[in-house]
């Protein structure tokens, strides 16, 4: 089915999320959407899948006009998609999932699992998919939970299926299939859109490059197209994706895990004995796939996790069981990995996020009164040195850019007196320019003899801050490799497997 | 709570708007009810009855002034000035109580419980004003405090409750305002804890001693007393601690996300009972007025339902202190008002109903936005329908 968009424009308040965006989506093609956060691809999708309405603008279905009141039309005129984050329901079979909000019924009205179970065996096979219809989601690794989202979409004849970032929770493996799976459908005469802000991906599986830059499209290009200048399309600038630094001068271990284990409310070991060291003046950077223990293993290192096993020391002190205030004020940074939820109050002004952790002492505090004057000021230094692009240093945090708001946070954490530094997905949803800018604080913090731990699950990112690269799997820790280790051979890592030859 | 937020996010010109909404909305039941619209309508048809209609609005409105503000029917201005400190004295607690309830709105909290943290407080209060003496001053500022400790006491066992059980707080107020008011019962029908001498079987307490009631602010007919002063007072702290302090940042900011607060280092469960508590004290401060205000006996009615109002109060104030203030001031005057309204024959519950209205045009902001055109603040799939289908009827229209 061939997708048309003619003159999309949607604003909201005085924003233009998408402004006059034409775009022909052809059948049996790869059509890919690159753009950064923020630059309109998902807006876009939304307002084809009829979650938003157009100010402006027709969507056309083989010449014809159509027009979506909710997903379920769009549904129904055979557009699938298949979300960021799964629609899944986690203790239903993979059977019931695909069927929900379409269940084929008996004549008494029951649902009839036959069929629905038939339905997945069907296009599963057709795919060589190799799903258990009867499997339970949340049985289920991420990369098979995304194919039973894709099935969803295939049970209801999407002719187009849009997939939006499909790879973020992929291990490189993953991806490869997912790709072949691209393939396949579009070989099959489905219409593929490909959202993504992954350069190499595009390049591997796209047939079109669709680049979309503050709500407008800026070209179509080929694939073929060189990264650099695709970058550059992007970003709107021509952009050094390597991150420039200078040869670690480690010193003495300042953070020692040992042995830690913790257990989460499921009663899963989601950090398996886990010993590692960062020493001052070196980024150690925790590879993996995303849900692999990482994210606890940060909690924890704040106290935001109760220790089941093992223990944590900071320059030889005990942090183990110790509350989140005291590890904050022995000098723990800490950058989470949602800064929406975790890091930042949306509500609050820039100045306002900047004391969330301050607010006991100087120099935003005087007695109990908040020091207003010293806050407004410090506040402003702070946006000056870390590069805040905002109107007034009163502006609401969640107004800002989410680089604007990772910069908000990484100031505030850098600001205070530090002896680690903890960052979780510090890019994360973080425009191009604000990345290189996050990843020079970094070094700069390392290189000020202060340990940095990252946690990332872009490869990018890994290989370009790390001086060491931890890998996590399955809450363990697989191996400690240094960053001239192979794509391949990390890729190996990520599912579990030490290859041969890799000193883990 | 994200409602909550964007009805306490209310603005003036909002406020404002519903306020008119309200009155008209009033202004319609005071027209159906009215037996004058019905028999010029019969008579005289539509041209007399609007006239009658115009008359019975602006006559029961014309009785809420009198009743509340400035009574030009009176033979000097005392008696004249006389509704407008009976509109003071009624707002104080209403006020107090709207402090207490934004503030725990403020934090993320749906403090419900008001007339049970009144209660419990007063009943403390009680016992300092009816069973033991002490010096002038003294003994009142004693009793005022017991009556916000008590008040405090019962707010922050919510909390404690919450944090320790994840117990909704909703349902914790709630239920305690039963055992509070019954424990007051309890107390007041038991001659030898609280009860009065004269009362025989009935629960009924005494009436504070004379050293321990508020003072009236004006010698002669007025029966204003301090306890609108406290209520000011009580206004100015809250400005203070939400605004200023510390402490209130810490409360805003649990209240806006207990994640991102708890990655900070605040404890959000200690936040909660403190939280929990400082709502009731304000809350307190309007049992303070209602117990000690008095120059008579009382039963457990004595918190007249002010922790509720409080509720109303706080959402028209927009969880602003001078918000609260002004929204204490205006249902303090519909209180009032309503006694010369039902002289006229106008049924003093149709300022309930614009009470009831006006919040609920606060609560309603699609609906204002709708009526009033105004531009949303977001956009979401909902709205975005509704608007769909608004501006589709207008392109028909």
């Amino acid at each position: 089915m061939k997708l048309e968009l003619q003159g999309m424009t949607k604003k909201f308040g005085s924003v233009v999320a998408n402004d006059n965006i034409s775009i022909v989506f052809e059948p049996g093609k790869i059509h890919s959407l690159l753009g950064e956060n923020g630059a309109g691809k998902s807006t876009l999708m939304n307002l084809l899948y009829g979650l938003y309405q157009p100010d402006e603008g027709r969507i056309l279905l083989d010449g014809e006009e159509v027009s979506f009141s909710g997903p379920s039309d769009a549904m129904a005129a055979g557009i699938g998609m298949v979300h960021q984050h799964f629609m899944l329901v986690p203790v239903f079979s993979v059977a019931e999932n695909v069927v929900l909000g379409n269940e084929p019924t008996n004549l008494l009205g029951v649902l009839d699992l036959a069929t629905a179970r038939q339905r997945v065996k069907e296009i599963s096979a057709r795919f060589g998919f190799n799903i258990d219809p009867d499997a339970l989601i949340e049985d289920l690794p991420v990369g098979m939970q995304q194919r039973v989202e894709i099935v969803k979409a295939l049970a209801r004849d999407a002719q187009v299926l849009i997939l939006d970032e499909p790879t973020a929770v992929l291990t490189p493996q993953e991806t490869d299939e997912l790709m072949e799976i691209m393939r396949q459908l579009a070989g099959e005469g489905t219409s593929i859109v490909f959202i993504t802000h992954k350069l190499r991906e595009v390049k591997a599986v796209a047939d079109i490059v669709t680049v979309i830059r503050g709500g407008k499209v800026i070209d179509s290009v080929s694939p073929e197209t060189d990264v650099a200048k695709l970058a550059s399309l992007m970003v709107g600038r021509d952009v050094d994706l390597t991150v420039s630094k200078a040869e670690a001068k480690p010193g003495a271990p300042i953070l020692q895990v040992r042995n830690l284990v913790i257990v989460d409310e499921r009663q899963q070991r989601v950090v398996d004995n886990v010993s590692l060291d960062v020493r001052a003046g070196e980024v150690l950077c925790i590879a993996g796939v995303e849900g692999n223990g990482q994210t606890a293993l940060a909690e924890t290192l704040l106290g935001l996790r109760s220790v089941q096993g093992g223990s944590i020391l900071l320059s030889g002190q005990d942090i183990t069981h110790s509350r989140v205030k005291d590890v904050l004020e022995a000098g723990v940074g800490y950058v989470p990995e949602d800064r929406k939820k975790d890091g930042l109050v949306g509500d609050f002004t820039i100045e306002e996020n900047f004391m969330l952790d301050g607010s006991y002492s100087q120099p935003y505090v005087k007695g109990l009164s908040i020091d207003f004057e010293s806050r407004h000021e410090h506040s402003r230094n702070l946006i000056e040195q870390f590069d805040v692009r905002t109107p007034s240093s009163t502006t609401l945090a969640k107004k800002l850019s989410g680089g604007n708001q990772q910069k908000v946070v990484v100031a505030r954490e850098l600001s205070r007196d530090l002896k680690l530094f903890v960052a979780a997905q510090p890019t994360r949803g973080v425009d191009v320019g604000s990345i290189e800018f996050i990843h020079e604080s970094i070094i700069k913090t390392r290189d000020s003899g202060i340990p940095v731990l990252i946690i990332s699950t872009e490869l990018d990112e890994v290989y370009g801050l790390a001086d060491r690269i931890a890998v996590m799997y399955r809450g363990k820790v697989v191996g400690i490799v240094p960053p001239t280790i192979s794509r391949e051979d990390m890729g190996q890592m990520m599912a579990g497997i030490v290859p041969a030859g890799v000193a883990a | 709570m994200t409602v909550v937020k964007e009805i306490l996010s209310t603005g003036p010109t909002k406020a404002f708007l519903s306020i008119l909404m309200g009155f008209v909305v009033g202004a319609l039941f005071m027209i159906v009810s009215s037996e004058d619209v019905g028999e010029a309508l019969q008579v005289g048809g539509l041209g007399d009855a609007a006239r009658a209609a115009l008359m019975t609005v602006a006559e029961g409105y014309g009785a809420l002034f009198r009743g509340s503000i400035f009574n030009a029917r009176a033979d000097d201005l005392v008696t004249a000035m006389r509704p407008l400190t009976e509109t003071l004295r009624l707002a104080g607690p209403l006020i107090a109580a709207g402090l207490g309830i934004s503030l725990g709105f403020r934090v993320g909290l749906f403090n419900i419980g008001g007339n049970g943290q009144m209660v419990f407080g007063i009943l403390w209060a009680t016992w300092i004003s009816t069973r033991v003496e002490m010096p002038l001053v003294i003994h009142m500022v004693v009793a005022v405090i017991v009556a916000i400790l008590g008040a405090a006491l019962w707010g922050a066992l919510v909390g404690f409750l919450k944090a320790r059980t994840g117990a909704h707080e909703v349902i914790l107020t709630i239920m305690l305002n039963y055992v509070a008011i019954s424990l007051f019962t309890w107390f007041i029908r038991s001659p030898n804890l609280l009860q009065a001498e004269q009362a025989g079987g009935t629960p009924k307490a005494e009436a504070p001693a004379l050293t321990a009631q508020l003072p009236q602010l004006f010698p002669g007919s007025y029966s204003l007393h301090l306890g609108f002063v406290l209520a000011l007072l009580a206004t100015l702290t809250y400005w203070w601690l939400m605004e200023r302090s510390t402490i209130g940042y810490r409360f805003r900011m649990v209240g806006h996300n207990p994640h991102a607060a708890r990655t900070a280092g605040i404890s959000v469960e200690r936040t909660y009972i403190w939280a929990m508590g400082t709502s009731a004290a304000f809350v307190g401060v309007a049992g303070a007025n209602q117990a000690l205000g008095t120059q008579v006996g009382y039963t457990e009615t004595i918190h007249a339902n002010i922790g509720f109002d409080g509720i109303t109060v706080a959402l028209l104030g927009g969880g602003n202190a001078w918000g609260i203030l002004f929204a204490g001031l205006l249902f303090g005057a519909f209180k009032a008002g309503g006694p010369q309204m039902q002289v006229i024959g106008v049924s003093p519950e149709v300022l309930d109903i614009v009470q009831g209205a006006i919040v609920l045009f606060i609560a309603a902001p699609p609906l204002v936005r709708a009526i009033f055109r105004l531009p949303a603040l977001s956009s979401t799939p909902t709205l975005d329908r509704l608007r769909a289908r608004l501006g589709r009827r207008d392109k028909a229209a």
